[in-house]
């Protein structure tokens, strides 16, 4: 391999590992204020994506982006009210299968309203065939807004949960619940409050990686177990770490696949998850201790 | 005498199977036996995922990938034609002990290939050794990350069918000659069978449901309630908890891939249809609405909706029925339709026996 080569294969890695560590992000948010993985995570970026692809033949793209994010925003909040919110002091696991049956009535919702056709977004700028040459290698536009558009999700995330009252409440409610609401934080809200913002990161992530990898109803279940991958691999909750795990995924899937069939890429992500899942549950970066009082 | 009485339902179930078969066959209805069939094996499935979610609380979003091991395996044994190597010793020999025999296929073509028994013995062992290396580490997750690791493994499952020429990629395999037990007695879809083989089915299922009500009432069953309700008492009492959940995984895996390889053979094809998660997360379904620890009510309600899906009754919205449900028995009846609302004030988690 030479260095254009490699060059290529790290932006591929790259692009794709971004986008797994937004769907990680979407993952911890939920977690942390919830304790619950939603499994319906990989639907957002899905729906997403569709509704900008048929926003885009009426209005402009930025605007049916805009429109896109907005309503699976929306959505999000409306998967909380209706469903999440009514279960009150139910197991964890009652959680988790009530999201699972969501992610397939979303899937199966997306099957008639969009057919099983593979669709994708237009370029942003350029078309599919023009390229910028970086070190040797040519690479799409789209790849830089990709990263473009991650760096600014994560970049955006950190202040709004360090500096912002909302976001420091979010944190709040994630830290300890109870002591949350005699603060009086409505505790409910912001549980609302995060689910809306998995869905919204996710509905643009969605968006800026369609032109890539293309949209179809299903994808959503395979994006949910790298992104759920990387959140493990990065330690359960905490989203700068599954920043970097994502990056990793991304690029040990894109070498794997310069290797091997491109049939056994999900087979490499799902061996990582398991090799995780039972040598280190805490992640790469996590402490053991924490993970263990996690686990549960 | 008493824990005879655990075995009367499973009599009267064994007379309702006969009464329906007298029914549809004096009302010449019999196709309805066809989709009744099938449903029992779907049953199957479910019967060892009741046992593995209701009894020892471990959930498993991968156990269309079970089943799939079953059926493929056969699938491929019994219609990969070995004609070119017909002379090699290994062959031979196995021609000469009856477990390869050569058949025709419907064009008339010689077809060289393992016979349904020698197919279903592999088939059984390969699903017992994959699902004690799955199960190994996998069975150690709680929660949400077993559930993943379930998901993760029915995935693998279905990329691999998908992906491997042997499995017909897209397409399946087709042709799978039906599986003959003994002479006279023979897992067939062709209609002159179809009495038949429904009673095989329901042979098997009552056999299975024997088994699991005699599991649950045993040691093990004892020791399972025991770490559902409490795992560190239970632990802390000397249950060897992981062997026991690793034990009930392989078990449900087992019945999952029986119910593959017969209805593999009497469907006489399989495709990766059988695979998607959305199939794993309909046997989940089935086993929520029965009431997570409740075999009968697993049983019956999967003969019900998977009768009424075969029957082509929710149409497009099949997938979309069994989410609804799910979702609506989450939300409302945690422990099922079934239950009676008296027994339902006990305890929020699913416990207590089967005839509850």
């Amino acid at each position: 391999m030479n260095l254009p080569q490699v060059v290529q294969y790290c932006f591929a890695g790259v692009t794709v590992g971004s986008i797994y560590a937004i769907v990680a992000i979407g993952f911890n948010i939920i977690y942390n204020t919830t304790g619950i993985i939603n499994f319906a995570q990989g639907e957002f970026l899905i729906v997403g994506a569709m509704l900008a692809i048929s926003f885009n033949h009426f209005v402009p793209l930025p605007v049916a982006i805009f429109l896109a994010v907005v309503i699976t925003t929306i959505i999000g909040g409306l998967v909380e009210i209706v469903f999440i919110r009514q279960v009150r002091n139910a197991s964890v696991l009652r959680l988790v299968v009530i999201t699972i049956g969501i992610s397939i009535l979303m899937r199966e919702a997306m099957l008639h309203i969009w057919d099983e056709k593979v669709r994708s977004l237009p370029y942003f700028t350029g078309t599919g065939v023009s390229t910028v040459t970086i070190l040797g290698a040519h690479i799409s536009p789209q790849v830089l807004w990709v990263l473009g558009v991650s760096a600014v999700i994560v970049m955006g995330l950190t202040p709004f949960f360090r500096f912002t009252l909302t976001g420091r409440a979010m944190r709040a409610c994630a830290d300890d619940r109870m002591a949350a609401r005699l603060c009086g934080i409505n505790d409910r809200w912001m549980v609302t409050l995060s689910f809306m913002l998995s869905a919204g990161i996710g509905a643009l992530a969605g968006c800026v990686i369609s032109p890539v990898t293309q949209t179809q109803y299903d994808m959503g279940a395979s994006l949910a177990i790298k992104g759920f991958t990387v959140a493990i691999l990065g330690g359960l909750g905490n989203s700068m770490a599954a920043v970097a795990a994502g990056l990793m995924l991304g690029l040990v899937e894109a070498f794997v696949m310069s290797q091997f069939d491109v049939a056994y890429k999900e087979a490499v992500s799902i061996v990582i998850l398991l090799l995780i899942l039972v040598f280190r549950p805490s992640g790469l970066f996590g402490k053991r201790e924490i993970a263990a009082m996690r686990a549960l | 005498m008493t824990h005879l009485r655990r075995y009367i339902p499973v009599i009267a179930v064994a007379l309702g199977v006969i009464i329906l078969q007298v029914v549809l066959s004096g009302t010449r209805s019999t196709y309805y036996m066809t989709q009744l069939t099938m449903s029992a094996y779907y049953a199957l499935v479910v019967i060892g995922l009741c046992l593995l979610m209701g009894y020892a609380g471990q959930i498993s979003l991968g156990h269309a990938g079970f089943f799939a091991i079953g059926g493929y395996t056969t699938a491929v044994l019994t219609t990969f034609n070995l004609m070119a190597y017909r002379d090699t010793p290994l062959v031979s020999l196995c021609r000469s002990l009856g477990v390869v025999v050569q058949r025709q296929d419907i064009y008339g073509a010689d077809i060289l290939a393992f016979s349904p028994w020698p197919a279903f013995i592999v088939a059984i062992l390969l699903t017992v050794i994959i699902a004690f290396m799955i199960g190994l580490p996998v069975i150690r997750l709680k929660g949400h990350y077993m559930a993943m690791a379930s998901l993760g493994f029915g995935l693998i499952i279905y990329r691999i069918v998908l992906g491997g020429r042997i499995f017909g990629q897209a397409d399946g395999i087709s042709n799978i000659p039906p599986f003959k037990i003994i002479d006279g007695l023979e897992v067939n879809g062709r209609a002159a069978f179809r009495v038949e083989s429904y009673y095989i089915a329901w042979f098997v299922v009552l056999a299975a449901m024997t088994l699991a009500i005699n599991l649950v009432h045993s040691r093990v069953g004892r020791a399972l309630r025991s770490i559902h309700e409490n795992e560190e008492a239970a632990h802390s009492l000397g249950v060897n908890t992981y062997r026991y959940k690793l034990f009930v995984f392989v078990l449900s895996a087992l019945f999952a891939a029986v119910g593959g390889v017969l209805l593999t053979h009497y469907n006489g094809s399989i495709g990766p249809s059988e695979v998607t998660v959305t199939k794993s997360v309909r046997y989940l379904v089935i086993v929520a609405v029965g009431g997570m620890a409740n075999l009968w009510g697993a049983l019956f309600m999967g003969i019900i909706l998977n009768f009424l899906s075969l029957r082509g009754v929710f149409g497009s919205y099949d997938d979309a029925v069994f989410a609804i449900i799910l979702i609506a028995i989450m939300l409302f009846a945690p422990e099922g339709l079934l239950r009676l609302p008296r027994l339902r004030a006990k305890s929020p988690l699913p416990s207590g026996g089967t005839n509850g």
